[in-house]
């Protein structure tokens, strides 16, 4: 069951790559799916067992290294962490194979795509079920190979292979920093087992490392490399970009999984943050900051798949901040019910693209609620979860963070939460823009298109209803579990709030008002959407020109490519021209080159002397023989 | 008297009158039969050589110890193979006639008097012993003019090399009063200092054996004999004669004239670095294979003398131990060389081998093999003859000998590897002919002596220190 859960989707993986040319297209899909499926049972049963019934179990597969003091194994780390990410990972990824089995359906090597997103949920799995860094550190680096490998799935578009190699480099230099958060760890407890690290924490509270205290260290260096995977301020210009790949890729790994994997990275490392106070005063600023900055982003881009792009950065933002004021439960919370309405809302889009002959501007869109009310109604479900309506499943999820938030009582905390709650109300703001433009008003596409609108096929859309029972109850059903009265019987220990942090339990003394507060917020931004968007069109466009600055700011994405491309990108490809040009191409060429041509002049030259001549052979050798004599008589 | 020691030269001598007669009575070519002949008289004398007793003999002229031995196997070894070369070569040329095989004989006989000299007399006796047949077989095709030109320059340039070792030869005699090797290393070492005339007597003496090696500067003879003679003849010339002409230079530097070795080695690290630069650049331009084996073999030639110049034990090891690996490789090169025919006629441009690859697999890798194995490159046998004479010369402290080695291996690894490139990167140029059993016999046989002489190197070695070491006694 344990191992079942991980390796069914290699197993799947396996078959439709290697094999997929053979056993043909339908059957690779449909052996990926059923290894989905076999995967997804056990997943929710080592769910039941570990989480509800509380028996965390690690199972060691095999030694993986045992080199000096280094020693760790591959091993399958399952406690309620683990078993909340292994069930609602091999859920959602069930679910978009069966989706994709639709989408992809006019693709032309749908066993390489299938094959690519089996791999990735492995990958994903090993980086979940981890139980040392190492094999944490294969899993992130193998999702991120499947997320290069799906964002450039169409690589006969130029675009689509930018944007994968663009995410690759991005996520290297947060890659580079989680690295040397690994090396660290090890330099200091001397192992990267997270057992033996988590046991050892007390008696290195004290470390220091080149003047700064180690855990502390460690710490920011391990988020700047979730920053990287999860596309926080500063390292999040690739997840837009992304947005290139197939739409499920979209929905499962740049959505509903592997951009979440950061959050993770810092609730796993909970016993390590919980002493390291900068650290999460650092990882709260920044996620504040990300969501409110990637929520004024969405407010205004026009293609349907970034803005809900930007809605995950922000929402990410909201994770990490929540995990910043030491909250870590309630960022798994949210990363999980977000996990079911933003997939939604993903393959919900999906369903509107491929309803649309593959358009995914908004403005092109509008006044097709009626020809696709199955994909309609559920992306109303999912924005009302998203925007944080009461008894949606974002609602439980996002009012917790908030009041985490307000109750730290901190500097950073009140940031965080003033970020939150604009946030909120700029995420319903856009989520019913989105909403409007896209199923309302009068249709803007042409009118070849709108003639081909049409509901998707059953085996895209028994998937989206199936999310969207998810989006409606998981925050109803788990909340309680997650972060209510049953929180510590249900974590088990997998997470530590150490004895100073009372969090969970101030959480829920805030004054009344603070509930109540983002409820207010997404209404109102909903609100402010009807007015903008059905009442009164004009008033965008108004603004737009009155505000003409703020606007090109937001609409350009506040300027970071262009700034990343000035500061980084073009010094270091006119560093590499003068490498070239003049390194390679000039001196380490030109040694070799000029040696060539003077061993050619030194043959030429030896050639002439031989002139066939039997008089000049004989001069030569009275010549030697003079030159020895005389050398011989001077050097006696 | 002892002159049983002197059996193999003897044995050899009367086989090659009696097989001289024999070849002359019948009516019709006995060109088969007597080459068969030859070469059992050559592995007799080679049996004989191998139990030979230590000793001088025929008063003082005579030596016998494990450097004659090692060298005269050599040598041996090399003149057979040539021999069996020329088969299938002089049968398609028509040059069939019985006189080729025993003019080899009687050359060979001259090489084993030279590296058992142990006198200014018998070394020049044994010398010309050696070069009249010579110049006779590289005219051997004397309905062709470039045959003809090569055997009348060889000999023109011959004798000049003759005259100047014959006056150096008397100038060393005049001075020093006497001409055996044991006694001049006396008169030598007993004097504090040696006039003038003793030191341009060795000069001359230097000159004429450098011109048998073909060392710079007297190796111009070298290109044009080496193509306009008759391939298998070309393939003699670069193994057994170099051999022998090798040892006695080792013989008469080391010997008599040890204890000037201060000043003698001078003139042979000169002589080495013009020779390794030479046969470095100027193969480059060739197109005649031919013509770029005699600008490698002045090359090989240079790398050898360097544990000459180093005169120590250690570098007269080296020297043996290259030239043992530089026989048995370039035996196999010609054999491959001689094997290039399209459509019954010999052809002999580097293009000619294009597409061998393709053609003819077998004969290709063998090729590549030999070329790979002279320009050096591990773990071939032409890589550790290059290591033991670079060794030899860090050691010593001759660092300008090892770098310019070391660099002009670097450019002579273009031509060779050319070579390579052309036989498996061109496009075909025609199929060559098959190549003839008895040279398929000699290539695989020294490319297995090639490839693996890695693996058991430690006999060759082992013979060739007791030969270092008999020379220094």
């Amino acid at each position: 069951m344990f191992v079942g859960a991980i390796f069914f989707p290699l197993l799947g993986a396996c078959i439709s790559g290697f094999l997929g040319r053979w056993i043909g297209d339908k059957a690779a899909q449909w052996s990926t799916v059923i290894c989905m499926v076999l995967a997804a049972i056990c997943g929710s049963l080592a769910f039941g067992q570990v989480a509800l019934s509380g028996h965390p179990v690690t199972v060691e597969i095999v030694t993986w290294m045992d080199v000096g003091g280094l020693e760790f194994a591959w091993a399958l780390r399952y406690d309620t962490l683990a078993a909340v990410m292994v069930a609602m990972v091999t859920f959602i990824s069930t679910l978009i194979h069966l989706y994709s089995v639709g989408y992809m359906s006019h693709d032309e090597t749908p066993s390489r795509f299938f094959a690519y997103l089996s791999l990735f949920t492995f990958m994903m799995l090993m980086l979940v079920t981890a139980d040392n860094l190492a094999q944490l550190f294969f899993g992130w680096e193998g999702v991120g190979l499947a997320s290069y490998l799906l964002i450039g799935y169409w690589y006969d578009r130029e675009s689509a292979n930018r944007a994968a190699m663009k995410a690759f480099i991005v996520n290297r230099v947060g890659d580079v920093s989680f690295m040397l958060g690994v090396a660290l760890t090890f330099y200091v407890f001397g192992s990267i087992e997270f057992d033996t690290i988590f046991a050892a924490v007390p008696q290195h509270l004290e470390d220091r490392f080149g003047g700064i205290p180690a855990l502390e260290l460690i710490g920011v260096l391990l988020f700047i490399g979730a920053c990287g995977k999860s596309a926080q301020l500063g390292l999040h210009t690739w997840l837009p970009d992304a947005m290139e790949g197939p739409t499920p890729v979209s929905a499962l790994i740049h959505a509903a999984t592997m951009v979440t994997a950061g959050v993770f990275l810092v609730c796993r490392m909970s016993p390590v943050f919980e002493y390291a106070p900068t650290a999460l005063a650092v990882v709260t600023v920044v996620g504040a900051s990300t969501a409110l900055f990637a929520a004024t982003i969405g407010c205004v881009q026009n293609d349907i798949k970034r803005v809900i792009a930007y809605s995950t950065c922000s929402q990410l933002g909201y994770m990490f901040f929540a995990a910043g004021v030491g909250a870590y439960q309630v960022a798994m919370f949210h990363l999980f019910t977000h996990a079911f309405f933003k997939a939604l809302l993903f393959l919900g889009a999906g369903s509107v693209i491929h309803a649309m002959s593959d358009e995914q501007d908004i403005r092109k869109m509008g006044g097709i609620w009626s020809k696709i009310p199955i994909t309609y109604a559920v992306m109303w479900i999912g924005n009302l979860a998203l925007a944080g309506i009461p008894f949606f499943a974002g609602y439980y999820s996002k009012d917790a963070i908030l009041e985490a938030a307000f109750a730290s009582h901190s500097g950073v905390g009140m940031y965080a939460f003033l970020c939150g709650m604009i946030a909120a109300f700029l995420t319903a703001f856009y989520s019913w823009r989105l909403l409007i433009l896209t199923f309302h008003g009068a249709p803007r596409a042409d009118h070849h298109t709108m003639e081909h609108v049409h509901e998707s096929p059953a085996v895209m859309l028994i998937p989206l209803l199936l999310l969207a029972v998810g989006a409606v109850l998981t925050g109803y059903i788990f909340a309680p579990l997650f972060i209510g009265e049953h929180e510590h019987g249900f974590w088990h220990g997998a997470i530590l709030n150490a004895e100073h942090n009372h969090i969970l339990h101030a959480m829920h003394e805030v004054p009344a008002w603070v509930p109540l507060a983002p409820t207010v917020m997404g209404i109102g931004g909903i609100a402010l959407a009807y007015v903008f968007y059905m009442l009164a069109p004009g008033i965008p466009g108004r603004l737009a020109t009155a505000f003409r600055g703020l606007y090109l700011f937001l609409l350009n994405k506040w300027y970071f490519d262009e700034l990343y491309d000035a500061i980084f990108v073009r010094p270091a490809r006119r560093l590499a021209m003068v490498f070239w040009k003049t390194g390679d191409a000039q001196i380490i060429d030109g040694m070799p080159n000029g040696a060539a041509s003077l061993a050619v002049g030194v043959a030429r030259g030896a050639v002439r002397i031989q002139t066939g001549r039997v008089a000049n052979y004989a001069f030569a050798m009275i010549i030697g023989l003079v030159v020895f004599v005389s050398l011989f008589l001077i050097g006696r | 008297m002892t002159w049983t020691l002197a059996l193999p030269e003897l044995v050899l001598a009367i086989a090659g009158l009696v097989i001289l007669v024999a070849g002359v009575l019948p009516k019709q070519e006995t060109f088969f039969p007597v080459s068969m002949a030859c070469i059992g008289s050559l592995l007799l004398a080679a049996v004989l050589v191998l139990g030979q007793p230590e000793g001088t003999a025929l008063g003082g002229h005579y030596v016998a110890d494990d450097f004659s031995g090692f060298m005269k196997l050599l040598a041996i070894g090399g003149a057979a193979i040539g021999i069996l070369l020329s088969l299938d070569y002089n049968t398609k040329e028509g040059l069939g006639r019985f006189e080729f095989p025993l003019l080899m004989l009687l050359a060979t006989i001259g090489m084993m008097v030279m590296i058992s000299a142990n006198d200014l007399l018998s070394l020049y006796l044994g010398l010309e012993l050696l070069s009249l047949p010579l110049y006779v077989i590289a005219a051997f095709n004397r309905d062709s003019a470039r045959s003809a030109e090569a055997g009348l320059k060889y000999f023109v340039l011959g004798a000049l090399a003759s005259g100047l070792l014959l006056y150096g030869s008397s100038l060393v005699y005049g001075f020093a009063g006497t001409t055996n090797f044991d006694r001049l290393a006396d008169a030598f070492s007993a004097d504090s200092g040696v006039t003038a005339g003793v030191v341009v007597g060795i000069v001359f003496v230097i000159a004429g054996l450098a011109f048998k090696v073909s060392a710079v500067p007297f190796h111009m003879w070298t290109p044009d004999v080496y193509e306009g003679a008759p391939t298998p003849v070309t393939a003699f010339f670069a193994a057994a004669p170099k051999v022998a002409a090798i040892a006695l230079l080792a013989r008469v530097l080391v010997g008599p004239f040890g204890d000037l070795a201060g000043q003698w080695q001078q003139v042979i690290t000169l002589v080495s670095l013009g020779s390794m630069t030479l046969g470095g650049f100027a193969a480059i331009g060739q197109r005649n294979i031919k013509r770029l084996m005699a600008y490698s073999s002045i090359g090989h030639v240079g790398y050898a003398l360097m544990g000459l110049a180093v005169a120590n034990d250690v570098g007269l090891r080296g020297l043996l131990v290259y030239m043992a690996i530089y026989v048995a490789m370039n035996l196999g090169t010609f054999a491959v060389l001689i094997a290039m025919r399209r459509k019954g006629r010999a052809v002999e441009q580097v293009e000619d081998l294009a597409g061998l690859g393709r053609t003819d697999l077998g004969t290709a890798v063998w090729m590549a093999v030999f070329m790979f194995s002279m320009a050096g490159i591990p773990p071939l046998a032409g890589f550790f003859g290059k290591l033991y004479v670079f060794l030899a010369a860090v050691q010593a402290g001759f660092w300008t000998l090892a770098v310019v080695g070391v660099l002009t291996s670097v450019v002579s690894a273009y031509y060779y590897l050319r070579i390579v490139k052309v036989m498996f990167f061109d496009a075909p140029a025609g199929a060559l002919d098959p190549a003839p059993a008895s040279l398929t016999v000699v290539m695989a046989a020294s490319g297995l002596f090639t490839l693996f002489f890695v693996l058991w190197p430690a006999p060759l070695l082992a013979a060739a220190q007791a030969a270092a070491a008999a020379l220094l006694g």
